[in-house]
């Protein structure tokens, strides 16, 4: 192994006086690219900036997709009314490739060098993990759309909020008796292998053990796991359900291979719809999904008694009945939580319109602002339903949808009361200094 | 489960891994062996190899097996190309220097990737198998499509060994292969052999691909894994050893199913390693290399 062509031989390329000059141009090129410009406009008529987490690429990529057109959506209908205090909304997008590490840099950067008002629209929870802390650094109010319960249990910081979409322990504690009564009391879970499934690991043996029921094995599968029937032969064999939620690009192969291991002569079968989100549940080999039965956050498939904020949602995000992007059948949403942005962004504004929030400065108010805020009315702008907001826990708590597997769609059939989900806080926001 | 079918569910699933497996590592064990190149980008030619299956099988409407059929004849040839033209343009023009290959097929390794994403798209996107057969067994059910997996493999392995050692083409790699400098006295060009067993190694790889993507979908990061293993398969069956590539993938395939299947699927890529160095200190050429002259 000699290095006849000399390539690691660093005495060839000495530093030049010209490459030294060249380098500094090309620094002082870089400066004033257009990442790097400072706005000096007047504050007044100075868009509002949110710095969106986008999970453009990475295992949340679909997700990230239908974040960012829930979004523009909703910017777009908050822009044609007049903005938020009479200013524009612009956002701007950063990919977190659906990594913490990367989601920290990028708040950073939302905070230095956009110089955002706030970030905003995190989904994967081991993301909203590791991005939290920067936000608190930077005193950076960060609006999640995450589902998981870390906002909730107070273990992140003042600045973190999640006022669009219910938390999973919410979640679990509103569906339990739905659970034991209708589909079996001896449940096995597949969860994924990190943060967000261990919510689910967590929270749903005591919702069920209060209503009669046991989990009898939980199951583990890392998110990035590609292939999954290694793992079906652990599912004990008198479990009566199965609660499963997998997130990550393998989710169409987890349902496939669980079809194929179990056939017809399956258990109950219960899932996040988390599992099928962004797929096209009349895909090949779902066939027996039929007659299973799926949480929803909101429902994809338009159901007849929509309220006629959820339709004009619907047309504005642009999904038609099925769910699917409008003209592109294939193109499944993932509408069981994106309708979290469009709700978040309409508590932005309203906190922000009760602050008086004028700029960067306004932060704190801002944060003050949001916690004073209790209820949300079913309406146009929270077409997913009415909720309730707890500022001292940072979390909204709403309504959740079961929905049966019938003829190729899902269709509504128990929705949860909002006091169904309601819990003991864990702790209070409001006591951490701003 | 009992122990029996759960034995057997195992043994299945640990079978379709080597059957992959054997196939993408005898690909990277050719571009060692006859040019004594490490291909770090060969985990990203498998992942185009699946991406064009998938676009291969959705321009062609009709049955699902034809747009498969279609996408294992013409996915392998496409990656084969896309090797020869890296080869070409990058490869020759480093005297195939082993430090600086591996630098550069890194390079490739992000630039394929990269490329992937950027006209693919970072969505998994699934292709239909060419049939849904499920094999019904008394304690579980099975894909019929894995187990043709196993077949599909088991034939090109077959066809690869009988190309490699009972045709001239093959007579011409192994004698470039034992030594390409006399190869090149005796008229054998070299240059050529060259670039035919790099496209020969990515064709490996893609049609492996092309065989897992109806059960695994393709997605622009799927390569990491295939990548990671066959190194572990061609440092334990012998760099360049094509008996010692297919043992070496069996038995890592068999004992990735076995032990994930009863214990985790993270120790199973813990022995995985272990084994991995315990061959490095005891047996540095792998269990069916020869030893360097």
């Amino acid at each position: 192994m000699t290095d006849k062509n000399g390539f690691f031989d660093l005495s060839k390329t000495g530093l030049t006086r010209r490459t030294a000059l060249k380098g500094l141009a090309a620094g002082a090129g870089l400066a004033v690219a257009p990442g790097f410009v400072r706005y000096s406009q007047a504050q007044s008529s100075a868009p509002i900036k949110i710095g969106f987490q986008c999970h453009r690429t990475g295992i949340g990529a679909a997700y990230g997709r239908w974040y960012d057109r829930t979004t523009a959506a909703a910017v777009k209908a908050i822009n044609e009314a007049g903005g938020i205090n009479g200013r524009p909304v612009e956002v701007i997008i950063e990919d977190d490739g659906t990594d913490p590490g990367r989601g920290a840099e990028v708040v950073g950067k939302f905070a230095t060098q956009h110089k955002t008002d706030i970030v905003y629209g995190t989904l994967f929870s081991h993301v909203v993990i590791g991005s939290a802390p920067a936000a608190g650094e930077a005193k950076m109010p960060y609006f999640v759309v995450s589902e998981g319960h870390h906002v909730a249990s107070t273990k992140l910081n003042r600045y973190v909020f999640q006022p669009g979409i219910t938390d999973v322990k919410s979640q679990i504690q509103a569906m339990a008796p739905w659970i034991a009564a209708n589909a079996g009391k001896k449940v096995t879970q597949i969860f994924p292998d990190f943060a967000f499934g261990y919510d689910h690991r967590d929270y749903l043996p005591p919702a069920l053990k209060a209503q009669g029921g046991e989990v009898i094995a939980q199951i583990a599968i890392p998110p990035t796991e590609s292939s999954f029937t290694k793992y079906f032969p652990q599912i004990p064999a008198e479990t009566e359900v199965i609660y499963h939620v997998m997130v990550g690009p393998a989710v169409l192969t987890f349902v496939k291979e669980l079809g194929e291991f179990y056939g017809s002569s399956r258990p109950q079968l219960f899932g996040f719809i988390d599992s099928l989100e962004a797929t096209d549940i009349n895909s090949p080999g779902l066939e027996f999904l039929d007659g299973s039965h799926f949480w929803e956050g909101s429902p994809r498939y338009a159901q007849p008694d929509d309220s006629a904020a959820q339709k004009a949602y619907r047309a504005a995000v642009g999904i038609d009945d099925n769910g699917a992007a409008v003209g592109d059948p294939k193109d499944v949403s993932t509408a069981a939580h994106m309708f979290g942005c469009w709700e978040t962004l309409y508590v932005v504004k309203k906190a922000m319109e009760d602050a008086g929030y004028k700029g960067p400065e306004d932060r704190a108010k801002l944060v003050e602002a949001t916690e004073a805020l209790t209820e949300f009315a079913e309406g146009p702008e929270h077409p997913q339903g009415p909720k309730t907001f707890n500022g001292k826990i940072h979390q909204c708590f709403g309504i959740q949808n079961i929905s049966k597997v019938e003829g190729g769609r899902l269709n509504v059939v128990h929705k949860t009361k909002i006091e169904d989900g309601l819990y003991e806080p864990e702790g209070d926001y409001t006591t951490q200094p701003l | 489960m009992h122990f029996g079918p759960h034995l057997l569910l195992a043994a299945l699933e640990g079978l379709v891994t080597s059957a992959v497996l054997a196939l993408t590592a005898l690909g990277l064990s050719l571009v060692f062996g006859v040019m004594r190149v490490v291909n770090v980008a060969h985990g990203e030619l498998f992942m185009l190899g699946a991406v064009l299956a998938w676009a291969i099988s959705t321009a062609i409407s009709g049955h699902p097996a034809l747009g498969f059929l279609a996408a294992l004849v013409l996915a392998p040839l496409i990656v084969g190309l896309i090797a020869l033209v890296a080869e070409r343009l990058v490869l020759r023009r480093l005297n195939y220097n082993p430090e600086a290959t591996i630098v550069a097929t890194i390079g490739m390794l992000y630039i394929i990737q990269q490329l992937a994403l950027t006209f693919y798209g970072p969505e998994a996107r699934p292709v239909e198998p060419p049939f849904s057969y499920r094999i019904l067994l008394p304690w579980f059910g099975y894909s019929g499509y894995k187990l043709s997996i196993i077949a599909a493999s088991a034939l090109l392995l077959v066809a690869t060994w009988f190309v490699l050692t009972r045709t001239k083409i093959g007579l011409v790699m192994r004698a470039t292969q034992y030594d390409s400098e006399t190869a090149q006295a005796f008229g054998i060009p070299v240059d050529r052999v060259y670039a035919g067993v790099f496209a020969l190694g990515a064709m490996l790889a893609a049609v492996a691909a092309v065989l897992i993507v109806p059960i695994s979908q393709a997605h622009y990061l799927m390569g990491q894994d295939p990548l990671l293993l066959s190194f572990i398969v061609v440092i334990i069956g012998g760099l360049g050893s094509l008996r010692g590539t297919v043992v070496a993938a069996v038995l890592i395939g068999l004992s990735d199913g076995i032990i994930s299947v009863f214990f985790s699927p993270t120790l199973a890529k813990i022995i995985a390693t272990l084994l991995v160095a315990m061959v490095l200190v005891f047996r540095p050429q792998g269990l069916f290399g020869t030893a360097s002259r």
